[in-house]
């Protein structure tokens, strides 16, 4: 059978319909999933400008970026020395204190954890900052530290730094 | 071809002129009117036609809720308080549709026990099980997301850490998050995404409702014993035994469902839904909505983020395969008085971790929840495919009608059987 060159033909001309067939499918397909991603204006990358001339040395507040909550701390000299103190090696992601923070005393973070994306607590005075003095997720029982790293529970990462810069002393650009 | 060659089948003209051109008249009669039913079979056996006729009511509900319902995140929550206050009997299609989502996995829970009982997923209806599996999968994702579309604090929060579950997922996890949602959070993309989809999912589950009766069909119901039909005395016809026994069920089922609709509408609703969803403060405490908390605390008993989404999505996709993990060749657990108790202590563990799953994850609930979760796939993995090398199953009945000889209860042995017939 195989050497009736009318056979190959067939294998051929199959093939290639096929191949051409799955193509054009996917070339349909693709379009429409597409269209599920976030569409441009959703990705247009808002920037917020944040005066920080008001916020006392151990609050912090909180403001919304891209749909998410960044808190912005003035840290206490004891908030820093703690998340300076820490082996940064043995903890479960580790990274330094000092490649959180562009100025010591300004811990800025997106407020959201990074186990299943609850706004963690932590921000006002009388929140449980959990067991290392920083936020606690109220969700699933991750702890993070004065640094914004995590310590103990769930959540598989830090809480992330976004993108930032001071204009001045008192203003910063977020985005 | 003659028109005289047309059968003359029906007394009514008409039915004989749509049966010539389409033969549905004898297919309802053959699937509806003449199914021999094993006449045996029990309440429990009423449950598929519970679920049916849920599935239509919510559908019906539903529909006339879309008509006053805006998924705009800006609205949403309005139009659904618009519903309750303004519109005529908004309040009473809102409780139908909010309150039937739960009857319906109540239902449908009774229906799952059913058939684990009785070994209804066994050969030769594998098929038949797996597509009630896809059902109960559709049903979860079609829940949840309707969940969100009154747009409060837990319909938010809730689509927060489901969606977030995808992000467990190496490498890609991030982008099919993003994908889903449409933008980097919850937002009105996801919003306007989850209600298209609120709405063609029921009619998906629908078309493979079909084809879960119709493989039933195929080679009949199972029954209490267990056993094949295997004369027409084994059997009832569907109609009017059945159609009678289920129409009394459904009208017990009915008077149930309407006491909790008038009289505690939000006896399975949670306070913190009537809050506007607010993107910077999380409730102190996020619940699932009861019938899907099973999972939810599968998923914190893990104290590891892929961990605990790998074992939540395998307890679900375990139950695919059960038909191949029971090795028994007896279906009913009638006749099975081992694995009998596991059954039933397989249903008591599944309602306690659903009730640990509405309760904090943290001391004696983590622990209860780590123990259920253990039992939950030993279940699967160790009693339910090495029981049968152990257990020793009560002699069968040779037949169906021969269940009623000893009163259901001593079952004569085979040889003494065939002295008697």
């Amino acid at each position: 059978m195989a050497e009736n060159p009318n056979n190959k033909r067939r294998d051929f001309l199959q093939l290639s319909t096929i191949s051409i067939g799955a193509i054009g499918t996917a070339a349909f397909v693709w379009p429409f999933l597409s269209s599920m991603n976030p569409a441009e204006d959703t990705l247009a990358l808002g920037t917020t400008e944040v005066d920080i001339s008001s916020i006392a040395e151990g609050q912090s507040i909180t403001v919304k970026w891209r749909g998410k909550p960044v808190f912005i701390r003035k840290r206490t000299k004891e908030e820093i020395e703690e998340a300076k103190e820490v082996d940064f090696t043995d903890l479960i992601d580790p990274e330094q204190d000092i490649d959180r923070v562009k100025k010591e005393e300004w811990l800025v973070l997106i407020g959201v954890c990074t186990h299943l994306g609850c706004v963690p607590l932590g921000q006002k005075l009388t929140d449980n900052k959990g067991e290392y003095n920083g936020w606690y997720c109220p969700c699933h029982g991750s702890h993070y530290d004065t640094s914004g790293r995590i310590r103990k529970g769930p959540a598989p990462n830090n809480l992330p730094v976004p993108p930032y810069s001071f204009l001045n002393e008192t203003t910063i650009k977020i985005g | 071809m003659s028109r005289n060659s047309e059968h003359r089948k029906y007394k009514n003209s008409f039915l004989n002129w749509i049966e010539f051109r389409l033969p549905i008249i004898s297919y309802f009669e053959k699937e509806y009117g003449d199914y021999p039913m094993p006449k045996n079979c029990n309440y429990f056996w009423s449950f598929g036609a519970l679920a049916t006729i849920t599935l239509v009511v919510m559908i019906v509900s539903g529909i006339f809720l879309a008509m006053n319902y805006t998924p705009h995140t800006d609205m949403a929550f309005d139009s659904v308080e618009r519903i309750m206050r303004d519109v005529n009997f908004g309040w009473l299609l809102r409780y139908i549709h909010s309150n039937g989502a739960a009857f319906f996995f109540i239902v449908v829970y009774i229906h799952i026990l059913r058939g684990m009982y009785y070994g209804s997923y066994k050969y030769p209806r594998e098929l038949n099980w797996i597509l009630g599996v896809f059902i109960y999968l559709l049903m979860m994702a079609t829940a949840f997301m309707g969940y969100v579309l009154p747009w409060g604090q837990m319909s938010y929060w809730g689509a927060t850490v489901i969606t977030n579950l995808f992000s467990a997922i190496p490498f890609i996890g991030e982008g099919l998050k993003t994908w889903l949602l449409g933008d980097y959070t919850v937002g009105n993309a996801t919003l306007n995404r989850f209600f298209a989809l609120h709405y063609v999912f029921p009619f998906v589950i629908l078309g493979i409702v079909g084809l879960h009766v119709a493989a039933v069909h195929v080679h009949g119901s199972n029954n209490p014993a267990g056993i094949d039909i295997k004369s027409k005395n084994d059997t009832v016809k569907f109609f009017p035994y059945m159609v009678m026994k289920d129409a009394l069920a459904v009208c017990v089922f009915g008077v149930i469902i309407s006491s909790v609709i008038f009289f505690g509408p939000n006896l399975m609703a949670e306070v913190d839904n009537y809050i506007p969803a607010d993107p910077l403060v999380t409730p102190a405490h996020i619940v699932p909505n009861w019938y899907l908390a099973p999972f939810y605390a599968i998923l914190r008993a893990i104290p590891d983020k892929l961990g605990g989404v790998l074992l939540m999505f395998g307890s679900i996709a375990i139950l695919f395969v059960l038909p191949w993990l029971d090795r028994s060749k007896v279906r009913s657990c009638n006749f099975r008085p081992i694995y009998k108790w596991f059954v039933m202590l397989f249903f008591v563990n599944f309602f306690i971790l659903g009730y640990v799953g509405m309760l904090p994850a943290e001391g004696l609930y983590l622990l209860i929840a780590r123990i259920g979760l253990v039992y939950y796939f030993g279940f699967f993995l160790i009693i339910t495919p090495f029981i049968h090398k152990i257990e020793t199953p009560k002699s069968l009945p040779l037949g169906i009608s021969d269940v009623y000889l000893g009163g259901g209860k001593a079952i004569p042995t085979p040889n003494v059987q065939k002295e008697i017939i």
